[in-house]
């Protein structure tokens, strides 16, 4: 069947903001969907809130919207744009719920829009649990014994039914959010009653516990003409009840024989053309007892998932580009495999290597957290490693975790204790204990049955532990990292035909299947698996680089070890190699491709730490103006010698020397290690005994390096500025100012551009600076920097020589391709050779962040020096307020007037409070507060109920609980550390009430309730707002 | 360990670490692309005299289950696999793939970059090769050994006395050529009493016994060879009985009407070939293993193609225009491989029950 003419215009969501659960995986579908669309002739609506994307990129789509997902703004875009359809399938699960929200509002009929991919009945009946099971029943395949509870009043019938443990379910969540399990009998009723609050619907499936039974997943695609591929098998190292995302996972299946995956196979096609999803790729799990071979299936997802994006790299089938393709009519033998060229789509490919995922998880940043995983994810993003066996994968995965392993290393001898709860309990470490154990002499099969990982794995990680001499087999099992290796190629088919696309991995292969490539050749090095501080927007700017490269005629080289990712779509360079970017690996391809060039700077931290170790020239900054820059010491002196003004500090080298520097300098003082990426263990410190609990965590984090104490400036505004530099000329980019004060990371603050607070002189006094700076240490391409403003005066908190993440969102405001510019800049143009911009935009665009707390049970929810936010949203408007409105909405907040304010702030603050008050009152609010505030409050004749004490029945929390309480205003002060000040906030987290910490994220919060409280809000593309922009005269 | 290695006709050698039965084994290398199912695939008759390169690196995770072959024994002459597994793991295995082949005295040689090995294959052609010990010069034994082409095996395969199987109210005689268990087990849970004949049975001798419908099965070998049985498959076919055709029997029953077959180069094994099948306008992932093809070109008037392999173009299937006679060059019953084709067992079984209604 050809495509579909009848429709012209077509409406693609995206996912949003990076959460735990959602991560950069659907811009490499958005984007895949995007050019497949737009290839076939359609016209492109696109909207995502998430300008740290590729998606985004305004050359993609024929509009592209950075708009709040919620079914409001989608509305408008939709009764704006008029599209003829809508694919839902490629944006996660927000796209489809937006999709379903849209249909149940009756808008999707009123404007006919057609839902393409998958229509609501079959989105119902894959994600209503209750549904699923009768289609599960409809074809045979089994479903665990389950109780489907949509009212409070069954929780009995349903412990009689099911008992503990048992499994809880929320319908129409992601990521295994809010789902639990329920070990002790007590436990089953509070579990329940939480699981009731998480799903949109209230409903929850309560379900026998399946804990301890392999866990599986396949690809499916199908099209409008019922055919129906496998793409992709995927076996679980970790067994049922570690939630796939967190699970190490390994593909293709290793431990079924032919006879069972077929069963499962097929299985999964009926299960799917029962649900009735017509067209596109699905995702389907299933559990096997592994002592009798029942199987029974979990669950379905009727789009492309996370393992989708697995399933592609690990594959070289590109299920989201295909599945938009078939969305709009076309058939699977009707479409070209890419790889081999000369084969169809519709067949299965197979594997002559092995893969392994790892999760990647950032415990270490939430010190109070939880560290257990179970069914609802945790992780913060994942590393895939290609292998000819699977060993070889296992330990090159653990090398591109970027966390100083050297493959399943002894780095956690220290903690193994040899009880048995090491193994039993999941944990990310858990691989490590079971090799150690083994090492201690543990049998495979009591190993096996600990952890209920299967004996093969286990059996394969004994010859781990116990490794052989023979170098030969040393080499093949991964335990050699600079052993020297050959590049094969991931070609879909085993082999049977020669590939035609150049993804390569390595292996200690005795061949392989590269060849030379011919031309100018620049070696892009990516960011590997995200991690906070470092995600989606250094592979947004990589992926800008390639094509910026290609574009001007030269072969882009891509190196990354992310599957999630755009960069590791093969089409996006003219070579990709899904390794790992340490120092060996990067080494090894470097010295086989011989290019003329390396890029690291858009890497983020990952690439800059391998700069002194790269035998090819570097494109832009070189590594001793890094390393100037990156040691906190050597960045004091250089200000010094330069004349910038930074905030008073020393060095310290052991806790005397750091007791030392802090009395001289007066508390409040900053923490801050060398060589780390947003903020890792920096710390305000109050007084001593907060330098005795944190110096030693400082000292660890620095790795050897010293470790900076500066003079904390207090009620600061914080300043974000990126540039690009020609070696001797600089010209900025963003003068971006923060929402929250200096203190909180610039990863976590939200902030906004035009600048509003700084004059003119300031600004050009920044420039200033960065022009001193950028010639003293020769910098060419972008360069980063922040500034805390008190008053006139400008104190330098750092700079950084490559492309910090703020640049995607200011191409996405400016509507120019910084990232290309700062290539030109790399490949020896200068700055006057290129086109000029003006900072003064006619509108101001608010970024916003996103926070993990909801995940990570157990966490005070506040914000410091150290990053903890996962991902980022932009609001575009004219006014502030509505930028700031449209940020807080894409971000996840209620916004909702009206209702009752909590406000409790520190004792500076107090008078500033008043205003906010006031317009709080005005704006419909009631005010609560706490003693403190009350008084100052009451004093300027507002009307305030005061708050009962922690433990009275209308303390803060209990309210909240109560859904009484729709804003809350806390600012911490050395009451940070007091525990009813923290749960106050966490319980804002819980009920899910906008919570700001801040005085100044208060005032722009209150400006955007007014922009509120004002009526609708308007959507406009990109495309529109960057025509807005002033030409600047050459 | 036990240092082993592949010679190629040639010239080309291989290294690795025997396994199983130390050799000297000779046959012709071929390559499968399936993921699973080594056990089908060493049990299959098809493979007689034939030589296995297994794609999959992870060989023998699940061992052998001794429940999943395709015949009581293996037919490969050896395997050659990247790494096997030491210990299996699986609730139905029963002993590892090494002990199997060790008992039954047949070849592996291990640690073999396979993946090289494969891409020689496809770019120089099934060839003659013998594997064994790494010191012994094979060379000669080897250009001794017959090739391919010209070579009938169907009946060093096929079973010594006719037997039955199955109960039910059609009776199917089958022609074994070879025949893989997996096809009688689907036409046996179809509830057809099937009487399985050797190979060099004449015509007259299974139309004699008035079957109700015939199924020609797979099996090893050059077909173009097997002249004597040439004349009986034609016979057969052209009684007017419901028949399915499969693998050798499909070439065979193409030979009988006056079409053509040839060597392929390197031929098709493994379980992802999609197939277009021109009765249900659908895709089929089927399961492959055939080193011969018919030419389409070749096809007389009354025969129409009814089945395309969509990666080559090479003829996946037939069926007479005028008698209700069905031919696949693949494996509908699968095992290993995916299991979209079953609705041919399906069909002859519709045929069946038509006839006698
Ligand atoms: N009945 C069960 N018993 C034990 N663990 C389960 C059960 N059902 C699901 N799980 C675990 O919980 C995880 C999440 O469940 P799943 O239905 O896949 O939710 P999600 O929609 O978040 O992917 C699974 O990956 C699996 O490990
Ligand atoms: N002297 C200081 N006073 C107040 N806040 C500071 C000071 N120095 C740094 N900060 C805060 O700490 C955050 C992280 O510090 P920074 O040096 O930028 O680390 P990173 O390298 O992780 O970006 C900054 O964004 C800023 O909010
Ligand atoms: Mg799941
Ligand atoms: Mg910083």
């Amino acid at each position: 069947m050809p495509k579909r003419t009848d429709i012209h215009k077509i409406l693609l969501i995206g996912s949003g903001p990076i959460t735990i659960g959602q991560a950069c995986e659907f811009d490499y579908s958005g984007t895949q969907a995007a050019r497949a669309l737009k290839a076939l002739g359609y016209s492109v609506v696109l909207v995502n809130s998430n300008p740290a994307s590729i998606m985004t990129d305004p050359t993609l789509a024929d509009a592209t919207y950075i708009e709040p997902l919620t079914p409001e703004i989608v509305e408008a875009i939709l009764r704006k744009e008029r599209p003829d359809a809508l694919l839902p399938t490629l944006g996660g699960q927000t796209s489809l719920n937006l999709a379903l929200a849209l249909h149940e509002k009756g808008v999707l009929e009123e404007l006919s829009v057609e839902l393409l991919g998958a229509n609501v009945e079959a989105i119902r009946k894959a994600e209503d649990r209750g549904l699923f099971r009768e289609c599960l029943k409809k074809v045979g395949v089994e479903a665990p014994r389950s109780f489907y509870l949509d009212n409070l009043d069954q929780l009995e019938q349903a412990r009689n039914e099911i008992g503990v443990p048992c499994i809880l379910r929320p319908a129409y969540t992601l990521g295994g959010g809010g789902a639990s399990l329920v070990t002790q009998p007590e436990e089953f009723e509070p579990f329940v009653r939480n699981a009731v609050r998480a799903s949109p619907m209230g409903e929850v499936l309560i379900e026998q516990s399946l804990l301890g039974w392999k866990e599986y997943e396949l690809e499916v695609m199908r099209d409008k003409a019922d055919n129906a591929v496998i793409v992709c098998s995927i076996e679980n190292l970790d067994p049922m009840g570690v939630h796939t995302g967190d699970s190490i996972t390994v593909a293709p299946v290793q431990t079924l024989t032919d006879r069972e995956y077929q069963v499962m196979r097929r299985a999964a096609v009926d299960v799917i053309r029962e649900v009735g999803v017509e067209t596109g790729g699905c995702n389907i799990q299933f559990g096997v007892d592994p002592s009798r071979g029942q199987m029974v299936c979990i669950e379905a997802n009727p789009r492309v998932s996370r393992s989708s994006a697995l399933a592609s790299k690990a594959t070289g089938f590109p299920i989201a580009k295909i599945a938009a393709q078939l969305a709009v009519g076309l058939t699977l033998p009707e479409i070209t495999n890419d790889i081999t060229g000369c084969t169809p789509a519709s067949y299965e490919p197979s594997l002559d290597y092995v893969v392994v995922k790892i999760p990647r998880f950032a415990f270490e940043k939430f010190p109070g957290a939880v560290k257990r995983l179970g069914p609802s994810m945790k992780s913060v993003g994942e590393t895939m490693a290609i292998g000819r066996t699977f060993l070889e994968a296992l330990q090159k995965g653990y090398r591109s975790l970027e966390q100083g392993y050297d493959g399943l290393d002894d780095r956690h001898r220290g903690e193994y204790d040899g009880s048995e709860e090491k193994l039993t309990i999941p944990t990310p470490e858990r691989l490590f204990f079971v090799k150690y154990a083994l090492q201690d002499g543990m049998s495979v099969q009591k190993a096996s049955e600990l952890s209920g990982i299967d004996p093969w794995f286990v059996n394969q990680l004994h010859r781990l532990a116990h490794p052989p001499e023979d170098p030969m087999q040393r080499q093949r099992m991964g335990l050699e990292p600079t052993a020297k290796v050959n590049y094969l190629a991931v070609d879909t088919c085993a082999g049977e035909f020669p590939a035609r696309t150049p993804y390569f991995y390595s292996s200690a292969e005795s061949s392989g299947d590269w060849t030379p490539l011919e031309g100018r050749k620049v070696v892009i090095l990516s960011s590997g698996p995200n991690r906070i501080g470092q995600g989606v927007e250094f592979d947004c700017m990589c992926v800008q680089a390639a094509q910026a490269l290609r574009a001007r005629g030269l072969e882009a080289i891509l190196v990354n070890s992310n599957p999630e990712t755009v960069s590791t779509d093969y089409d996006i360079s003219s070579r990709l190699y899904f390794e790992p970017i340490t120092r060996d690996s990067v080494a090894s391809i470097l010295e086989r491709e011989q290019p003329e060039g390396v890029i690291l700077q858009l890497g983020g931290q990952t690439p800059l730490k391998l700069s002194h170790h790269l035998k090819a020239p570097i494109l832009g900054t070189q590594p001793e103006a890094i390393d100037a820059t990156e040691s906190r010491e050597r960045f004091a002196q250089l200000a010094e010698e330069l004349g910038l003004n930074i905030a008073p500090g020393g060095i310290a080298r052991n806790i005397a020397e750091a007791r030392v520097v802090a009395r001289e300098l007066g508390y409040p003082v900053l923490l801050r290690p060398s060589y780390v990426l947003s903020g890792s263990a920096m710390r305000v410190l109050l007084d001593d005994a907060d330098l005795e609990r944190w110096y030693p965590w400082a000292e660890k984090a620095a790795e050897g390096h010293e470790v900076l104490l500066d003079k904390f400036l207090e009620d600061a505004l914080e300043v974000d500025v990126d540039a690009l530099a020609d070696g001797t000329d600089v010209r900025l980019i963003g003068v971006m100012e923060h929402v929250e004060e200096a203190g909180i990371h610039s990863g976590d603050s939200a902030c906004s551009i035009p600048p509003r607070a700084l004059s003119a002189l300031q600004i050009a006094q920044i420039e200033e600076d960065l022009r001193t700076l950028a010639r003293k240490l020769g910098i060419v391409g972008l360069m980063n920097a922040q500034y805390g403003v008190r008053g006139s005066r400008l104190y330098l908190l750092e700079v950084n020589p490559r492309a910090s993440r703020t640049v995607p969102y200011l191409c996405k405001a400016f509507g120019i391709d910084f990232v290309a510019l700062a290539v030109d800049l790399m490949l020896g143009r200068k700055l006057s050779d290129l086109p000029p911009w003006d900072l003064n935009l006619p509108y101001f665009a608010f970024k916003e962040v996103v926070l993990p707390w909801k995940r990570l049970e157990g966490m005070d929810p506040l914000l410091g020096p150290e990053m903890k936010s996962t991902g980022e949203v932009m609001g575009i408007d004219t006014e502030p307020g509505g930028a700031y409105l449209k940020a807080l909405l894409a971000s996840g907040h209620r916004v909702k007037l009206g209702g009752r304010a909590f406000i409790s702030v520190r004792d500076e603050d107090k008078r500033a409070v008043v205003p906010l008050g006031k317009r709080l009152v005005k704006l419909g609010f009631t005010l609560l507060a706490t003693d403190g505030t009350a008084d100052v409050l009451r004093k300027s004749g507002l009307e305030v109920e005061v708050i009962g004490k922690l433990g009275e029945p209308d303390h803060a929390i209990a309210r909240m609980t109560r859904g009484e309480i729709s804003l809350v205003l806390n600012t911490p002060s050395g009451a940070e550390r007091k525990r009813d000040a923290a749960d106050i906030r966490m319980a804002a987290v819980a009920c899910e009430v906008p919570l700001v910490t801040t005085l100044e994220g208060a005032q722009n919060v209150v400006e955007a309730f007014e922009r509120y409280a004002r009526g609708p809000l308007e959507v406009r593309s990109l495309q529109e707002w960057h025509r807005m922009r002033t030409p600047v005269a050459v | 360990m036990n240092k082993g290695v592949l010679l190629l006709e040639d010239g080309t050698r291989f290294e690795g670490e025997l396994f199983g039965h130390p050799g000297p084994a000779f046959g012709e290398i071929v390559f499968n692309t399936s993921m699973s199912g080594y056990e089908e695939i060493l049990t299959d008759p098809s493979y007689r005299r034939q030589v296995v390169v297994f794609t999959n690196p992870q060989m023998g995770n699940y061992g052998i289950t001794l429940e999943d072959g395709e015949s009581r024994r293996p037919w490969v002459e050896g395997v050659i696999v990247r790494e096997q597994s030491p210990s299996p793991s699986n609730w139905r295995s029963r002993l590892s793939l090494r002990k199997y082949l060790e008992e039954h005295r047949v070849a592996g040689l291990a640690e073999v970059d396979t993946r090289a090995l494969v891409r020689h294959i496809r770019d120089h052609g099934a060839q003659r090769c013998a594997i064994g010990p790494a010191g012994q010069d094979l060379m000669e034994a080897l250009k001794a050994q017959p090739s391919m082409v010209g070579l009938g095996l169907a009946e060093e395969v096929t079973c010594e006395q006719p037997w039955r199987m199955g109960k039910g109210p059609h009776r199917v005689a089958v022609l074994d050529l070879g025949v893989k268990m997996g096809i009688l087990k689907e036409l046996a849970s179809r509830d057809l009493e099937l009487e399985i004949y050797p190979a060099g049975t004449k015509a007259e001798a299974i139309l004699s016994t008035r079957p109700h419908g015939l199924v020609l099965s797979n099996g090893p070998g050059d077909p173009s060879a097997l002249t004597h049985i040439i004349p009986e498959v034609k016979k057969l076919v052209e009684s007017g009985l419901p028949t399915l055709a499969i693998c050798l029997g499909h070439q065979l029953t193409a030979l009988s009407l006056g079409a053509r077959t040839f060597k392929l180069k390197f031929g098709h094994r493994g379980g992802n070939h999609p197939v277009s099948c021109s009765h249900t306008g659908k895709v089929e992932i089927s399961s492959h293993n055939h080193g011969f093809a018919v030419d389409p070109d070749s096809l007389p008037p009354e025969l129409e193609a009814t089945h395309t392999d969509l990666y080559d173009g090479c003829l996946e299937g037939f069926r007479h225009r005028t008698l209700p006679v069905q031919c696949v060059q693949y494996h509908p019953e699968s095992s290993p491989g995916p299991r979209d084709s079953l609705y041919l067992f399906d069909w002859l079984k519709e045929q069946l029950h038509a006839q006698t209604h």
